[in-house]
């Protein structure tokens, strides 16, 4: 990755993190949204977003970051997949920067557990790091284990 | 090469095709119809022209040997015969594979026809020796059917002057002139015939001549068929489908924000903004109706492939069959029209091949030789209902039995308390199949329960009903569209749900006080008495795994919710109201949960999920059943006959001499005991009143063969322990002397059954015990109880 790319940035438990902005179809405040029974627990529920339903996904909890503190009120990044938009609940919503691939890396090899599936790699900026998602591994992993949620909770 | 000459040549070629495969059925029946011979002349000829024109060369052969024959055939020169139309078929068929060719690759493909042009050349001259010379040359596109009122054309004429056709839609001067009671009939005819004779003139032109009409009467009646010309040409046009599909979803978007603007309006003092709500309300229903319309197609566009199927299947396999159909115009949305297409046809080709006799079988029956396929569909409360009829030999019920024994599907004691009807609906149960030989039409035993599957998909439900030697119905019911539907709206721990009326029977709420009392539990399952039966309760709360919050009254409401046949009772805090949701389709990651069927968004912009009432008795284990049964059922012996298999809970209890006995828990619907001067005597039989009704008793070990004169002293003074045993919606007791315990045991029979009504004996808790094989017992003890039972189903309405 060595052109300059913008990425939308956002802060989760104090980390800061981005995915690209072209991915982002727009940033919208906290909405009430429908719980979804018997879903992933990383899925917050279903948002109402102008007519058309949109999944809500906690990234803390896809990261199995703690949670929130109950009177905490995430900001939705709607992102497009090829499956429709999906909302991405964070923390609070930071700048569009723009970066390049030089002060890009892979991530580290000591990143282990969630946070490394889902974490494309690093952008060393000034004085921090910025985590850049991969939306995609974000979305896809999650399928994996809804089915094994799937499977233990339908006793045979 | 313009794309869209193309596309619209695909276009109009397989509406064509589609009524060419209709129209040589129609001309096989009557080879005489010259209309309808010169229709199919005038498609194959258009077909063969354009893609000339276009340059498909290959096409254009094809097309060509079939307009000689057709040329002939029209000209009357050699018969239509079952060949001749076979070989027309087939090159139906091979035009319509090299339009698809041309959709695909833009060219006419590389296969073949060779052969078919062959045997279309070769039927030209085929054992017709009055057949005039060959005619190597098509016919011109001048040539024309016959005018109306007349069948013998003259053979070989050109027939009237070109401007003189008219298409079937249009109709004829005479008939028009006739109409207008300015000329006679057979005024019409004489000029017709004079025309025949060789007369190049125009029908008016010489009925003016003849003094019968007047000049201006003629100009009339042309102007009313110039009239009738365009407006069938301008009265439809073609909308890409897509199109059509935008417009459904922005009118369901549409919907949705009315339900929001009502729901404001409602609240509102603002008498100007209630009244513009309710015309919005008004003005979206006609729209969403209107919209609907338009995706809205007629049955008969997919029952019309049927006849050229049967014709071909049935003279596939030797039969006579014809085929009726009533209610073609019904209509249907078209994703539901598409998702019935192969079910139906499946059903069809069954129909023929299994349902209707060959001509020999039924003439010894005293049947007419021919077959009779009827379809029917008619609307009934919102849904279309679909029935395939045939008069064939009737579903073999016992053949049925036997195979869904011996495929394991079922087990031999359910089997017995099965009504005929429920026996023949086994066919659709998965792996069954009664063909004795596979046939390349079906018997492949995938056949039917994918037929159910796939209308239970779209909502809809299918059953059959069989009388013996008589014939076999197949009924579907088929929601009209699936876009927007009718949803009843709950609440349960705290969360809203909507669910499709469609699967909803009825709502009971049960009083507080009486809650207790009458929900019961079956081994812990909890259930409920309705009038009579017993309803299998599911909790919502307990199958979301929701927070369980009890309703204020402490009242119980009871949605009673139909799906693949089984009835169950959903249980939810509230029951709110009704509602036209528009189903939206979940995100994949949420697909896998199958006891949703999609969201939407209700009035007040929240969203809500939609609960797949199937999906739901699956996941309580409700509809499972068959599969379940089958399970059981397979590895029935295996289980008898190793040890540590699944285990079952059995009721072990003590019956005279004939010593300990068990039988499993689950058929045993309940435990009473009765008082000895309960018992009364209904002829020969013990009885007891019980729940309203009279219960036979049978002593077990008496009907076991145990010597028992003394057993009435016995146990005189004493309660009688009866099992209540239900079959077919009859009780009977089953009297006891003790019951011991209850065991959950891994069956194991050691020994075959040494009398009626054991199963055989095993080791239960260390000690040996019988089975008791209940549908036995009643058949050793009293046969009439269980002709009576089977008499009562029967009497049913179907």
């Amino acid at each position: 990755m060595s052109e300059a790319e913008q990425v939308c940035t956002f802060y989760l438990q104090e980390q800061f993190f981005g995915v690209p902005v072209r991915e982002v179809q727009e940033v919208i405040r906290y909405q009430g949204m429908t719980f979804v029974p018997l879903a992933p627990r990383e899925i917050c529920g279903l948002i109402n977003l102008r007519g058309q339903i949109v999944m809500a996904l906690d990234l803390r909890r896809r990261m199995g970051l703690p949670e929130r503190t109950a009177d905490a009120c995430p900001t939705n990044v709607v992102v497009r997949t090829d499956n429709g938009a999906v909302s991405l609940m964070v923390d609070e919503i930071g700048d569009v920067i723009e970066v390049n691939g030089e002060c890009f890396e892979c991530p580290p090899d000591t990143l282990r557990g969630k946070a490394r599936e889902v974490i494309r790699g690093v952008h060393k900026l000034q004085g921090r790091l910025l985590l850049v998602l991969d939306t995609e591994r974000v979305l896809r992993c999650d399928e994996k284990e809804h089915t094994e949620t799937s499977r233990t909770l339908r006793p045979s | 090469m313009a794309d869209d000459i193309v596309k619209e040549f695909l276009v109009e070629s397989s509406e064509n095709l589609d009524l060419l495969d209709r129209e040589l059925i129609k001309l096989e029946k009557d080879p005489g119809d010259r209309e309808t011979l010169s229709s199919i002349f005038r498609t194959i000829h258009t077909i063969k022209g354009t893609c000339g024109f276009l340059g498909f060369s290959k096409l254009e052969r094809l097309a060509h040997a079939g307009e000689n024959l057709l040329s002939l055939l029209r000209d009357g020169a050699i018969r239509l015969t079952t060949e001749r139309t076979t070989a027309l078929l087939s090159l139906v068929d091979a035009v319509r594979r090299m339009l698809d060719n041309i959709e695909k690759t833009e060219s006419d493909g590389d296969r073949d026809e060779s052969a078919l042009i062959e045997t279309l050349n070769r039927l030209q001259k085929d054992g017709d020796p009055a057949a005039p010379a060959q005619k190597t040359e098509p016919a011109e596109p001048t040539a024309a059917p016959a005018p109306a009122g007349t069948h013998d054309a003259p053979k070989g004429d050109k027939g009237p002057a070109p401007e003189n056709y008219v298409g079937e839609a249009v109709k004829l001067l005479g008939r028009i002139l006739v109409e207008q009671g300015v000329a006679t009939p057979e005024e019409v005819a004489a000029a017709i015939q004079k025309q025949l004779e060789g007369d190049t003139r125009q029908l008016g032109e010489i009925l003016v001549e003849r003094g019968a009409v007047k000049p201006q009467d003629v100009l009339n009646a042309i102007q009313i068929q110039q009239t009738a010309k365009s407006s069938i040409s301008e009265a439809s046009i073609r909308v890409d489908v897509n199109l059509l599909d935008r417009l459904m979803n922005l009118v369901g978007e549409l919907v949705l924000a009315r339900n929001q603007i009502l729901q404001f309006a409602q609240g509102s003092e603002d008498s100007g903004l209630v009244t513009s709500s309710q015309r919005l309300n008004l003005i979206t229903s006609e729209l969403q109706e209107g919209v609907m319309k338009t995706r809205m197609q007629p049955i008969g566009n997919i029952w019309s492939k049927f006849p050229r199927t049967v014709r071909d299947l049935a003279t596939g396999c030797g039969k006579e069959v014809r085929i009726e159909m009533e209610g073609k115009e019904t209509e249907l949305d078209k994703t539901i029209i598409e998702a019935i297409k192969d079910p139906l046809t499946h059903l069809v080709r069954n129909s023929v091949d299994h349902g209707v006799e060959t001509a020999e079988r039924r003439a010894a029956a005293g049947k007419p030789r021919e077959g009779l396929l009827h379809l029917r569909a008619y609307h009934e409360g919102g849904q279309v209902n679909i029935e395939i009829t045939d008069d064939g030999g009737g579903l073999d019920c016992d053949k049925i039995r036997k195979k869904a024994l011996q495929r394991g599907l079922v087990r031999a004691d359910q089997i017995a308390r099965m009504s005929e009807r429920e026996v023949a609906n086994l066919i659709f149960l998965p792996g069954f199949s009664t063909a004795e030989k596979i046939t390349n039409v079906s018997g492949r035993g995938v056949g039917m329960d994918v037929v159910k599957t796939n209308i239970e998909k779209i909502g809809g439900t299918v059953e059959v009903h069989t009388r013996p030697g008589q014939g076999t119905t197949v009924k579907m019911k088929i929601p009209l569209t699936l876009a927007i539907i009718p949803a009843l709206m709950i609440t349960s721990g705290g969360e809203r749900f909507a669910i499709p009326q469609v699967s909803l029977l009825e709502l009971v709420r049960v009083e507080a006080q009486s809650a207790e009392k009458s929900i019961e539990t079956v081994q812990g399952a909890p259930v409920y008495r309705l009038r009579g039966q017993l309803l299998p309760l599911v909790y919502l709360n307990h199958e979301l795994k929701l927070q369980s919050s009890i309703t204020l009254d402490g009242a119980v409401n009871i949605i009673v919710l139909q799906a693949d046949g089984e009835q169950f009772g959903l249980v939810v805090d509230q029951v709110n109201d009704t509602e036209e949701i528009v189903v939206k389709p979940l995100a994949k990651q949420l697909k896998k949960i199958h006891v949703f069927a999609g969201a939407t968004i209700l009035g007040d912009g929240k969203v809500a999920l939609i609960l797949d009432v199937r999906g739901l008795g699956q996941s309580a284990g409700i509809i499972d059943e068959h599969r379940e049964q089958r399970e059981s059922a397979t590895d029935y012996d295996e289980r008898f006959a190793k040890t540590g298999a699944e285990k079952q809970a059995l009721l072990i209890f003590e019956a005279g001499n004939s010593g300990r006995m068990a039988v499993e828990l689950a058929s045993v619907a309940r435990l009473e005991e009765f008082p000895l001067d309960r018992v009364e005597k209904a002829g020969e039989r013990e009885v007891v009143q019980y729940r309203g009704q009279i219960m036979p008793l049978i002593d077990v070990s008496r009907a076991m063969g145990s010597s028992s004169s003394d057993r009435t002293d016995e146990r005189a003074g004493r309660k009688l322990q009866v099992l209540v045993y239900t079959g077919n919606g009859k009780r009977v007791g089953l009297v006891v002397d003790q019951i011991i315990d209850i065991a959950e045991e891994s069956l194991a029979i050691d020994h075959p059954a040494r009398c009626a009504g054991v199963r055989g004996s095993a080791v239960i808790q260390k000690k040996v015990t019988d089975l008791l094989d209940v549908p036995g017992l009643l058949e050793l003890a009293a046969p009439d109880l269980l002709m009576e039972n089977e008499a009562a189903t029967e009497g049913k309405p179907a």
